[in-house]
């Protein structure tokens, strides 16, 4: 991927999912957060996963963060108001968050393989890359079982959803 | 400058470690809930940069991690409508989204 792309997605996705956290409007918060999907899908076209990104775009993008708002709305949250904060619960968690982050760059540093730039794919001349094609046929064939059972998993979280919102509150 | 593996690791790196702080942080239980997608979506990253590295002996990308990355993204969905249920049925019962305020399960 070009440098200067991906560290332009690469910032504002990052800057956005901060945004995400600092935002004390569930609404601004929300919307932040589509912004940062849309760059980490801008990310998912650099690595040539195409169709990934088209799902993040549909899914996340679209369905996700319109049931998000739809319920911010339907709940009529406004921004939050100041309360007093347990310092000890800001200050750890930013502690933790932090010594998380240090890890990982040090855990980086040590990874000599990952400074490598990425292999080049070989793609018969005059063809693009067909993921669409090859991720449907790796998923309807070697992974059958783990299909069918997203598949039940999906019917169970809709008469889940629909159980528990029908539901007479005693 | 090449962007390597490493970038794609470190920015995902990142973005979990902001989702993991707004968890800690916030209060909020919808804000909570958005942060959660924020660092499932960390992972799919790294899962899919692994996959652009690890190009096989026919010249294509690893699709193994793509299909993982797939499953995430329909879990995911599940789980976020699932969740937002449960959130609407508590504040039909509490009339709050502040987890301060529900702490009946609290020892």
């Amino acid at each position: 991927m070009n440098p200067l792309l991906f560290g332009l997605f690469a910032f504002l996705m990052l800057a956005f999912g901060v945004s995400v956290v600092v935002n004390r409007n569930p609404v601004a918060s929300a919307l932040s957060l589509v912004v940062s999907f849309l760059c980490l899908a801008a990310l998912y076209v650099g690595l040539d996963a195409y169709l990934i990104a088209s799902v993040q775009v549909v899914v996340y993008a679209g369905a996700v963060m319109v049931l998000f708002l739809f319920i911010i709305m339907l709940l009529d949250l406004k921004a939050e108001e100041r309360r007093k904060f347990n310092k000890l619960a800001v200050g750890g968690g930013a502690l933790v968050s932090l010594a998380f982050a240090a890890q990982v760059i040090g855990v980086l540093g040590k990874f000599p393989k990952g400074n490598q730039p990425f292999p080049t794919l070989k793609l018969p001349p005059d063809e693009t890359l067909n993921d669409i094609q090859k991720v449907g046929e790796s998923m309807f064939s070697q992974h059958t079982l783990p299909l069918q059972i997203v598949g039940v998993l999906i019917l169970v979280a809709t008469i889940g959803v629909i159980v528990i919102s029908k539901r007479e509150l005693k | 400058m090449t962007i390597t593996l490493n970038y794609y690791l470190l920015v995902s790196g990142l973005l979990f470690a902001i989702g993991f702080a707004g968890v800690l942080l916030r209060r909020n239980i919808i804000t909570i809930f958005m942060c959660l997608e924020l660092m499932l979506n960390a992972a799919n990253l790294s899962l899919v940069a692994f996959s652009r590295f690890n190009v096989g002996p026919d010249g294509l990308p690893n699709f193994n991690a793509q299909v993982l990355v797939f499953f995430i993204i329909t879990v995911a969905a599940a789980e976020v409508a699932v969740g937002l249920a449960i959130i609407v049925a508590l504040f039909r019962a509490r009339q709050t989204t502040h987890v301060e305020d529900i702490a009946s399960l609290k020892f």
